[in-house]
């Protein structure tokens, strides 16, 4: 069993996304910070892409560079710089491949041997937030995925 | 186009929230149908069932025409299919995320254990 995963629309121009981890917030702030362990997750087989490469320098003030693609000609980079890093508790950084990004704050908090950890991404307006995640994206496979949630809620379902 | 708005969020989950009214949708899937349809269908009080179908009017998941004496109910626009649709792949694609973090995690406390 996997612990759930919980997205919340906070505002107009902000969504959190919360999950509790059975480890304390040391070492999910590591498997977080090291770039060996952050390739291992960040890019699951089920979305599709791969990491090329990753960089990361994990202080205030330091950057980090994210590719992603089959091969270096075609792939594309995710990068930013952390405003914030509190060891073992909270890292803030900017998204800057797009003019409007977002700023990630991710926080890690331990409470009896588990980690409840927060990860909120927050928009510089409401026109940016509905840029990166409008429905104008959602593709027909979405519907699909949709409507079996809505058959499985009709059908009583959890 | 879309109106991501917070307070309409809230008005549809908490109209998904209800098994009649979710039960509803499905029925309104397949015809429309009157509240007294409705009401007769789930059992139901007139009141009841009015309530019910208001809630998801409100939501925009439900539309309603008065012709005559009767109230006619059919499936709303479509909107709330558009933002859930957004928000569960966000969700799943955070989850999958961290159902993989979980393996790095469940691996750095075994090492931690041994050393």
């Amino acid at each position: 069993m996997t612990n759930p995963t919980t997205v919340e629309r906070k505002s107009d121009r902000e969504i959190v996304v919360t999950r509790t981890f059975d480890a304390p917030a040391r070492i999910v702030f590591d498997a977080w910070t090291k770039p060996e362990m952050f390739k291992r997750w960040w890019a699951p087989k089920s979305i599709g892409m791969a990491i090329l490469s990753c960089e990361m320098d994990v202080r205030t003030g330091g950057k980090y560079r994210l590719e992603f693609g089959q091969d270096p000609s075609s792939s594309w980079a995710f990068f930013g710089k952390y405003i914030e890093v509190i060891p073992n508790s909270r890292l803030v950084w900017t998204n800057d491949e797009s003019d409007e990004g977002a700023v990630t704050t991710v926080t890690f908090e331990e409470k009896g041997g588990q980690t409840l950890l927060t990860l909120s991404e927050l928009y510089p307006s409401k026109e940016a937030f509905e840029a990166e995640h409008g429905a104008e994206d959602a593709l027909p496979e979405q519907f699909e995925q949709l409507d079996e949630l809505l058959a499985s809620l009709s059908a009583g379902q959890p | 186009m879309v109106q991501h708005s917070t307070a309409h969020l809230d008005a549809s989950f908490a109209a998904l929230s209800d098994a009649t009214r979710r039960g509803v949708l499905e029925q309104l899937g397949r015809s429309d149908a009157s509240i007294t349809d409705l009401a007769d269908k789930f059992h139901m009080t007139l009141t009841g069932m009015k309530k019910h179908v208001g809630v998801l009017e409100q939501a925009g998941l439900v539309a309603t025409e008065k012709v005559g004496r009767v109230r006619t109910c059919r499936l709303g626009p479509r909107r709330l299919a558009e933002e859930t649709a957004w928000i569960e792949e966000y969700r799943q694609l955070w989850a999958s995320r961290f159902d993989e973090l979980d393996k790095v995690v469940e691996e750095l406390k075994e090492k931690e254990k041994l050393s």
